[in-house]
């Protein structure tokens, strides 16, 4: 993800930013990642703030402030290619690292252990920022997209 | 164990990447059986997987692959 985004200055056009995205996820995600954890501890650096972001959302006692509400036929928006491009826009928006994480386990597939080991933080860390991505990757889906109507 | 909303939503995350102990899963369906929003929310983080699944690589259109 930091290739493609350092990358993303010298990428014309930006008429296909998912084939980009994808592509540089696919080929350079592995470099990138052992890249990184050799050259820093994957703890300090970059914050990725915590589950407290989302507080928010309930209240005192750990309930909604608002009860969420069904997504309308999210099933059609998989035919659309705007839909896409929202998804994309809500993934860039996440802390560089949190998307990389989250990419490497609902893009790529790969386990929560293997993503852990690679990263070199612990799993408790590593459910963490997936559960944050999710959580923000909601919130951005309901704002950009499902909120039209 | 009872839960609330907000542990709900961090244990429907966790289920997608380790196996929850008996408690949880159980603790899980009670809290889910009478929650509407987290209901909800559980499904939405089900199609938002599938979404992101489909995310074409390298220029395949998402409708096709």
């Amino acid at each position: 993800m930091l290739a493609a985004l350092s990358a993303e200055a010298s990428f014309a056009g930006r008429s296909n930013l998912r084939t980009w995205l994808t592509g540089i996820l696919k080929h350079k995600i592995v470099d990138t990642i052992r890249r990184q954890s050799r050259e820093r501890p994957a703890s300090a650096l970059e914050p990725d703030g915590d589950e407290r972001d989302f507080d928010a959302l309930f209240d005192r006692r750990g309930h909604w402030e608002e009860s969420p509400q069904a997504w309308q036929q999210p099933e059609g928006s998989l035919q659309q290619n705007q839909f896409f491009a929202a998804l994309e826009a809500c993934l860039a928006a996440l802390p560089e690292r949190t998307a990389r994480v989250f990419m490497m386990r609902e893009h790529l597939g790969l386990e929560t252990s293997e993503i852990c080991k690679e990263l070199g933080i612990t799993a408790t860390h590593c459910w963490v920022m997936l559960h944050r991505a999710r959580m923000a990757l909601r919130l951005c889906l309901e704002k950009n997209w499902f909120g039209k109507t | 164990m009872i839960l609330s909303c907000k542990e709900t939503t961090r244990l429907l995350s966790q289920g997608e990447d380790r196996n929850l102990a008996f408690g949880e899963r159980v603790a899980l369906r009670v809290h889910l059986a009478i929650c509407k929003g987290c209901r909800n929310v559980n499904a939405q983080f089900r199609f938002m997987r599938l979404a992101v699944k489909q995310l074409a690589r390298d220029g395949d259109d998402p409708k096709t692959g």
